[in-house]
């Protein structure tokens, strides 16, 4: 039985890792010596690791809404820090709109 | 110093996004005593060695930062009084009743034009478990966690801090005690106030586009081994490190900051020069920024700009 899951993170240059779950991506990434997305507060709360995830399963906990709107999320926005993966997971972390 | 009038930062209220979370991000890890919480759902703390009732407030809300920072003054005709002062410099002024937070008097309550709200209050209910007075000892019981001692001050993000300053110099007799500037135009990147003897009760910290955000809480600890402790605690229980534990060139605090689970950045702090009304205004220049923020690295790294609530 697998339980790690791969993560892509697509961006300037791609990068991928594989991790557990229970763990942020976010987290995940630092663990692994990646630092494709900003790290910030790691809490939902200021915004500056928005990524996309444009292919896989995740689940999320709560992020400020003054970030990730309810439209946004439903489209597969999240913050990093606050993003677990249910799947391998392709993430975008160039996003096209401001955050 | 015979203070009256402002007398110190009482209480602050904070939103965050999981109360169990912050619950035990507050009581547990940084060691406040949970006071209450109340119908409405909010959380209530005080530290060891505070005497009034609460100092912490947690709200439940959908996006982190802070409510409204209140200050105490020494008795409830100073509130009428600098009501009438802040409305001579068009501020304008709205009553909060009391018990509209548990065991806390009338508020006034003013707005800066950097969006921050702020309240004056004259009187909060003593705590059943403050320090103790008569032949006391040190604490009533050992400070539990990072041995938190008061809260301390709140630095607050605008875009015309200048403005927001004004007001709390004008009045409510606030004093800069240093500042840190564009050299070519005078222009404050950063303004740093006290009521008291202080190094600061609040700071103003300047955004080009950003208005009523907090950067950070902070909470005074006892000294420099204390933080150092802090330190050990946010490692050892995967808190959100930002920097530290290092010094301040500004106010000399040695500090350690770190982020609550919402996101929102808290500072434990210790030492820092005192301040009296005599003292000349420090001043720092852009170009020493680095220094000026953290003494020992030299730089501020890009986090401490970037993120806030």
């Amino acid at each position: 039985m697998n339980s790690k899951f791969k993560i892509t993170l697509l961006g300037e240059t791609e990068v991928t890792f594989e991790m557990g779950k229970g763990i942020a991506v976010l987290i995940s990434m630092q663990n692994n010596s990646h630092n494709l997305i900003k790290v910030g507060c790691r809490g939902g709360g200021c915004g500056v690791c928005k990524v996309h995830v444009v292919r896989g399963e995740y689940h999320c906990r709560k992020m400020s809404r003054a970030h990730i709107s309810e439209a946004e999320e439903s489209q597969g926005y999240a913050l990093a820090c606050c993003l677990y993966p249910d799947s391998d997971l392709e993430i975008s972390t160039q996003l096209d709109s401001a955050p | 110093m015979a203070q009256r009038g402002v007398l110190r930062p009482g209480f602050v209220q904070i939103k965050v996004l999981d109360m169990d979370a912050a619950i035990a991000h507050y009581r547990d890890h940084m060691g406040l005593d949970l006071v209450g919480i109340e119908a409405d759902g909010r959380a209530y703390f005080k530290a060891y060695d505070e005497f009034d009732r609460h100092s912490v407030v947690l709200r439940e809300a959908d996006a982190p930062g802070i409510d409204v920072m209140a200050f105490k003054v020494y008795c409830d005709e100073d509130l009428d009084v600098f009501a009438k002062r802040l409305n001579d410099i068009d501020v304008k002024t709205k009553a909060i009743d009391a018990n509209e937070q548990p065991s806390v008097g009338r508020r006034v309550r003013f707005e800066t034009p950097t969006g921050h709200v702020f309240d004056l209050y004259a009187e909060m209910a003593l705590s059943d478990n403050g320090p103790m007075i008569k032949n006391p000892d040190v604490w009533r019981a050992e400070p539990r966690a990072m041995r938190i001692q008061r809260f301390d001050h709140c630095a607050l993000i605008g875009i015309d801090i200048a403005a927001a300053a004004k007001i709390f110099t004008d009045a409510l007799d606030f004093s800069i005690t240093e500042r840190a500037i564009i050299p070519d135009n005078g222009e404050p990147v950063a303004i740093f106030l006290t009521c008291s003897n202080k190094a600061h009760d609040i700071a103003f910290l300047g955004n080009p586009e950003h208005d009523g955000k907090l950067h950070h809480v902070s909470f005074n600890l006892e000294d420099w081994k204390d933080i150092g402790h802090a330190a050990d605690l946010i490692s050892r229980y995967n808190i959100s490190l930002d920097i530290g534990p290092t010094r301040h060139g500004i106010t000399r605090g040695q500090t350690i900051y770190f982020f609550d689970p919402s996101g929102n950045r808290n500072e434990t702090f210790a030492g820092g020069y005192s301040f009296y009304p005599d003292t000349p205004i420090r001043e720092w220049t852009v170009d020493q920024m680095g220094k000026a923020i953290f003494y020992y690295e030299k730089e501020v790294h890009g986090r401490f700009v970037e993120v806030f609530t």
